[in-house]
């Protein structure tokens, strides 16, 4: 008697503690991979075996300005302090300046990023509005030819590599067909810096100011860019809902609902679609945080003033302080948006909650 | 009509030993699990073009100096960005006058051991951390899944980016950073693989027997790993070929004036409105190979996974 109601009462207590401890026990997850993606940077940074010291002052430096720049780095002090240093350094938001703008890495990097938080938003969008009908049609009608279009239509855009669909599209789109802007970033060039900077995304900020010229030159070079990151974005959620809702239009209560006699519509889209949302939100997170990836090649062909572009430019001019402060911002998004949509997850699914 | 009926008993006799039940020897069992492999895999179209695709590559690659029909690095300035078909060149020629088919045909020995460089050792590395960490649990485990977490938690293609720019642009080195970008995925793999049989009882009985922990991991838990691994091995390797050919196209990976694709494509972007064919034709090339990965890769996990079988 008394062992069934201490054992109720430990299960009314039990949820509340358990989330507790899984809360905890996710900050920890965040906090030591994010502690660890630093890491992973220093060591890239200062470890492997290229001297930094001759990347600041080049080969023919003399022995003193050598020394200077040495011990100004402080690479005399032990490795620990070294990354003590670099971790202070990067949690207080000091990535160091870069060599190729003369400015401190972090202001780059904001002024930089809205420009890849634009285009990928968009193409995320894209991939949602097209990739999740596709993916639902493909399981309705699996195993028969639209499913089949659907899973090549999606293998194709895993298999094409970014920067060679975005060259082909400039081709047919710029080139060809002349309906899209050049790639020479954001507008063209006499439109640039005109629009007073208020998000740092040019469709909002010129909006804005009310310049509508500016604002459809904008969009006719964002169009593109946007389209190819959407495919690929397109080709990874049209696969995960196709899989989802497979699962989904084998359960029991979808033959409940189809012989208690509701539209074939309502089935899909209301049931069946319903209660595939919760985990196809993870997947658009995950989705989003790819396109960062995708958008560092995009970026470059369209001359995009993003953070793709500025890590490249970077690397391609031994800007290493710029490389490992995008770099971690990057990581930084990266683990950002997964862990979101692990959170996003819990609250949207009573079932992952207990 | 003789000889027909003939053959066609020898032929079921033949499988017939490949089907039986009752294999006499464990090399008639494996022949047989081999042979209804591969009759599930003929069944599906698409994964025997992927399979072809990549037998042409290896063809190819093998038979480089025979197909090529001019010399992949001779340069010819008269005859520069000429279209396909012109003047004996039946893919067009780039800006230095070189035969792009013979340039194409010479760079799939380079993306081939790109791929077979990374299939044997990133799922390598991968296999001995995942196993390790899931066989011997506590806080090996903990550790070696926390280092993976921290290289899953980049995008593949920065953190490649960020070790070649250390460690200098070259094929070797891009080869390294991807290695060094793809194990993550295998450790995971064959960690949640390990954990599913650790506590089986054939584990438990070969412990008693008195096997230690390494012959335990790599004579037995190994194996069983095995066509999980090979499954995600093919499906990664249309992404290790398109992260070498991004590097190679942004200068990071296979240097000039190697036949590298993505470095092709790279060269064509200077003038890809007036000449197409520069940069489009290696990008079709690598489009090619990554979706016979990608196809064969789905074909196997029909194959070699029971458990998407029966879904």
């Amino acid at each position: 008697m008394t062992d069934t109601t201490a054992a109720a009462g430990r299960r009314r207590t039990a949820p509340l503690v358990r989330r507790g401890a899984a809360l905890l026990s996710t900050l920890g997850v965040i906090a030591v991979t994010m502690f660890g993606l630093i890491f992973v940077t220093f060591i890239i940074g200062r470890v492997m075996p290229v001297d930094p010291v001759l990347a600041v002052v080049g080969e023919r430096a003399s022995k003193e300005i050598y020394d200077r720049v040495y011990f100004e780095m402080g690479l005399d002090k032990s490795l620990v302090e070294q990354f003590w240093i670099y971790l202070t350094d990067v949690l207080t938001g000091n990535f160091g300046t870069s060599t190729l703008t003369a400015r401190p890495v972090v202001e780059d990097i904001a002024r930089v990023f809205p420009a890849t938080l634009e285009l990928a938003t968009i193409g995320v969008i894209i991939g949602i509005v097209f990739g999740v009908p596709m993916g639902v049609t493909a399981a309705v009608y699996q195993g028969r030819w639209p499913d089949h279009v659907v899973r090549l239509f999606g293998l194709f855009g895993y298999s094409m590599p970014i920067f060679w669909l975005a060259l082909m599209g400039l081709i047919i789109f710029y080139g060809n067909l002349d309906w899209v802007g050049a790639p020479t970033g954001r507008v063209d060039v006499f439109y640039q810096d005109i629009v007073p900077p208020v998000t740092g995304m040019i469709l909002i900020d010129s909006a804005i100011a009310g310049d509508w010229t500016i604002f459809w030159n904008a969009v006719s070079h964002v169009v593109l860019p946007a389209a190819i990151l959407g495919y690929y974005s397109l080709a990874y959620i049209s696969r995960m809902t196709r899989s989802f809702m497979i699962e989904e239009l084998s359960k029991e209560y979808v033959t409940t609902a189809r012989v208690k006699g509701l539209s074939e519509r309502a089935v899909i889209w209301r049931h069946a679609v319903g209660n595939v949302s919760v985990p196809l939100i993870t997947v658009i997170a995950l989705s989003y945080a790819n396109l960062l990836e995708g958008s560092v090649l995009t970026e470059t062909i369209f001359s995009w003033p993003g953070l793709g572009q500025y890590i490249t430019n970077a690397l391609l001019n031994a800007d290493m302080a710029a490389v490992l402060g995008g770099t971690v911002v990057v990581g930084l998004t990266f683990v950002g948006l997964n862990m979101l949509s692990d959170v996003l997850y819990r609250v949207l699914d009573p079932r992952a909650r207990s | 009509m003789a000889s027909d009926t003939l053959q066609s008993t020898s032929h079921t006799g033949w499988r017939a030993w490949l089907l039986t039940d009752t294999p006499a020897s464990r090399m008639q069992a494996r022949l047989g699990q081999l042979y209804l492999g591969w009759r599930t895999f003929r069944s599906n179209p698409l994964a025997l073009i992927g399979f072809l695709i990549i037998v042409a590559l290896v063809l190819m690659a093998i038979f480089a100096p025979l197909l090529a029909v001019h010399d992949p690095y001779a340069q010819n300035l008269d005859l520069r960005l000429r279209a396909p078909g012109e003047d004996g060149y039946w893919l067009g020629s780039d800006d230095l006058g070189r035969d792009i088919w013979s340039r194409i045909v010479h760079g799939a020995p380079i993306t081939l051991q790109i791929v077979a460089i990374v299939a044997v050792t990133a799922p390598t590395i991968g296999l001995l951390v995942g196993t390790a960490a899931g066989y011997l649990g506590g806080w090996i485990d903990v550790v070696l899944m926390r280092i993976t977490d921290i290289f899953l938690a980049f995008p593949r293609l920065v953190l490649a980016l960020a070790f070649v720019a250390v460690l200098g642009a070259g094929i070797e080195n891009a080869i390294l950073a991807i290695t060094l970008t793809a194990w993550p995925p295998y450790a995971r793999i064959a960690r949640a693989e390990t954990l599913t049989i650790r506590r089986a009882d054939f584990i438990a009985a070969i412990r008693l027997q008195g096997a230690g922990p390494i012959r335990i991991i790599t004579g037995h838990i190994w194996p069983l790993c095995l066509s999980s691994i090979i499954i995600r091995v093919t499906l990664d390797m249309a992404g290790v070929i398109l992260t070498a050919a991004g590097l190679g196209f942004l200068g990071l990976g296979a240097q000039p004036p190697l036949p590298e694709w993505g470095a092709m494509i790279s060269a064509g972007r200077d003038f890809f409105l007036d000449s197409w064919w520069v940069a489009t034709i290696p990008g079709l090339a690598i489009f090619i190979v990554s979706l016979g990965f990608n196809l064969l890769g789905d074909g196997l996990r029909d194959v070699l996974d029971p458990k998407r079988k029966s879904a």
